[in-house]
């Protein structure tokens, strides 16, 4: 798949504080998560890729696009909702959204079509000839993602898309969020500090801490790697179990009656319980085990502990 | 595509040209400033001069009511009642660039809107351009468009020789307008840029008129020089327009001083609108 995002080298100065620093990484995900906590560089990197803040060192590119000559191309090509709540309090909605796909580009009657469809889509048909300003925060959030898909964007650009969302309306979001990724028409760079809205939502994942890259993880890939790992409890028999065991295609580590298995290709779990009742021995347990985005997020904050 | 078809899709049409977008913000803008029925009623006020002064020229040239008074004319049309229209309407013009300038940028920034507009192919020169268009426009309704009418009517009733003979006003009326237009446009936009709340932007408008004026009476009286009229925006204006309508100066300064303190005015102008019209700010420290 052809890269949606390439970063070489990046690097962002503001107000003489370097913000990010020689980030490095080819993000080709149909869903791209941007996940750090609070302060690490998340907007800055957003925005940076919008051209609203200027490159000290490096560059990126967007869907082949170089940030540093070729800005109008890409705002061509993306979609952008915004952290802050922002609006135009005196215009209802269907004119907020049909005045920012005209903005993009779009003829005056197809913008007020698209501005149409795009309430409906996020569920705001029945409130899109109500002012902007007497929304309420979810339904504020939910015109925000109207005008950033409104003129059909490649690239959707979400920062913290479910701020400030009961519980309800964020699973609105990322259900939208979900479909839209799954209609195949558009890439998505999502910006979160929440890890179950990246986990649930995203192939790839850049972690960044401080400004800096802390972590790479293609979802994807680790969830399929991370299924072959087992955690099994015993009862019975003795340690011609454990051996035995460790002659299937595994890596094991004992521990008193519970086994860590960490399973190869050709293992089959048949096996397992064939050599169970070879030697006697009651399964009482067994887990299939995998690195949450949590696991995986804890150990890149670990691993990047000693950095400044 | 029906409004029924709930589902994402991409956008495959045509696109408008880019040359041409900044008149979308202009469009809405407009919408929004004449769906207030105080403005649009001073708006139309604002016709009731020029109106006054085509009927005035009409009557000076019906010889029936010339007769009537036993008098050749009633008054002269000459520079001087052109020099004084354009007073008058840049008065007006001031008042509704009160009322309308304020509501321009200050609602996108109050409302951290300013993202949504750049992070499309839309730079920030075609926002204040589309922003100041809205003024332009208004301002052009009431001070150059009625003006050159009024020549244009003055001149088929008087005959050809008179146009021949006068014709330099016209470029005076539309320079006149002009720079007036410019500086209350470019003042409004940068106060408007700066002051987040539309009713303290309005307000810092007449501020900087007023208070202008009475501290350069003040610096005058106090230095004994004329140089401080050079923050006295209407008289900076006035003198100008002195030179352009060939009239007595009304102000001791120099016109080429109020020129460039005119230009420089501007260019401050420019200079707090590239400061404030961003998609964010930058904060040091």
């Amino acid at each position: 798949m052809a890269p949606v995002i390439e970063l070489e080298g990046l690097g962002v100065t503001l107000g003489g504080r370097k913000i990010l620093e020689d980030l490095r990484c080819t993000l080709s995900g149909r869903a791209i998560g941007l996940l750090g906590p609070n302060g690490a560089g998340k907007s800055t990197l957003i925005n940076t890729l919008l051209g609203f803040y200027p490159v000290a060192a490096g560059t990126a590119r967007v869907l082949g696009c170089d940030i540093r000559t070729e800005m109008k191309q890409i705002r061509d090509l993306a979609g952008y909702m915004p952290e802050s709540e922002c609006f135009i309090a005196q215009l209802t909605a269907v004119s907020f959204v049909r005045l920012m796909a005209e903005l993009s580009g779009l003829p005056s009657d197809a913008a007020l079509e698209r501005a149409h469809e795009a309430l409906f889509y996020v569920g705001l048909g029945e409130a899109r000839y109500r002012l902007l300003g007497t929304y309420s925060q979810g339904m504020k959030q939910l015109a925000k993602l109207a005008q950033a898909i409104a003129h059909g964007p490649r690239l959707l650009i979400l920062d913290e898309p479910t701020n400030g969302l009961d519980p309800p309306a964020r699973q609105r979001m990322i259900r939208l969020i979900r479909e839209m990724r799954d209609s195949r028409d558009l890439h998505i760079l999502l910006c979160s500090h929440l890890l179950p809205d990246v986990e649930e939502t995203c192939e790839e994942v850049l972690i960044l801490k401080n400004g800096h890259q802390v972590h790479y993880a293609n979802l994807e890939e680790e969830r399929k790697a991370n299924r072959r790992f087992l955690e099994l409890e015993t009862l019975g028999g003795d340690g011609a179990f454990a051996e035995a065991v460790e002659r299937l295609d595994c890596e094991c580590a004992i521990a008193g009656r519970r086994l860590k298995m960490i399973l190869g290709q050709d293992f089959a779990i048949r096996d397992l319980y064939r050599l169970a009742e070879e030697h006697g021995v009651q399964i009482r347990r067994l887990n299939y085990r995998r690195d949450s985005l949590e696991d995986i997020f804890l150990k890149a904050m670990e691993n990047h502990n000693g950095r400044p | 595509m029906a409004v029924h078809k709930r589902s994402y899709h991409a956008y495959a049409g045509e696109l408008t040209p880019r040359g041409s977008r900044f008149l979308i913000v202009s469009r809405y803008a407009f919408r929004n400033a004449l769906s207030s029925r105080p403005l649009t009623a001073y708006f139309a006020l604002c016709f009731f001069y020029p109106l006054a002064i085509a009927l005035a020229l009409y009557a000076n040239h019906n010889q029936r009511l010339l007769a009537l008074f036993h008098t050749s004319a009633f008054f002269d049309v000459n520079a001087k009642l052109f020099f004084h229209f354009l007073a008058v309407q840049g008065t007006l013009g001031f008042i509704l660039t009160a009322l309308v300038g304020p509501g321009l940028v200050s609602p996108d920034l109050a409302n951290n809107a300013l993202p949504l507009y750049f992070c499309r192919p839309f730079s920030r020169a075609e926002y204040v351009l589309g922003k100041m268009f809205v003024l332009v426009a208004l301002l052009s309704l009431i001070t150059w468009v009625p003006g050159e009418t009024l020549f244009l009517v003055q001149s088929s009733l008087a005959g050809t020789t008179w146009m021949s003979t006068n014709l330099w006003i016209m470029g005076s009326i539309f320079l006149g307008s002009a720079i007036e237009i410019l500086v209350f446009s470019l003042l409004a936009l940068a106060l408007s840029a700066w002051v987040k709340r539309k009713m303290a932007a309005g307000a810092a408008l007449l501020g900087v008129f007023f208070f202008g004026a009475g501290f350069g009476q003040a610096i005058n009286a106090v230095l004994r020089t004329k140089y401080g009229f050079l923050i006295d925006l209407a008289k900076l204006i006035a003198r100008v327009e002195d030179q352009l309508f060939r009239q007595r100066a009304s102000t001791g300064i120099p016109a080429a001083d109020a020129w460039l303190a005119l230009v420089a005015i501007s260019v401050f102008c420019l200079f707090l609108l590239e400061k404030k019209v961003k998609a964010y700010e930058v904060v040091r420290g």
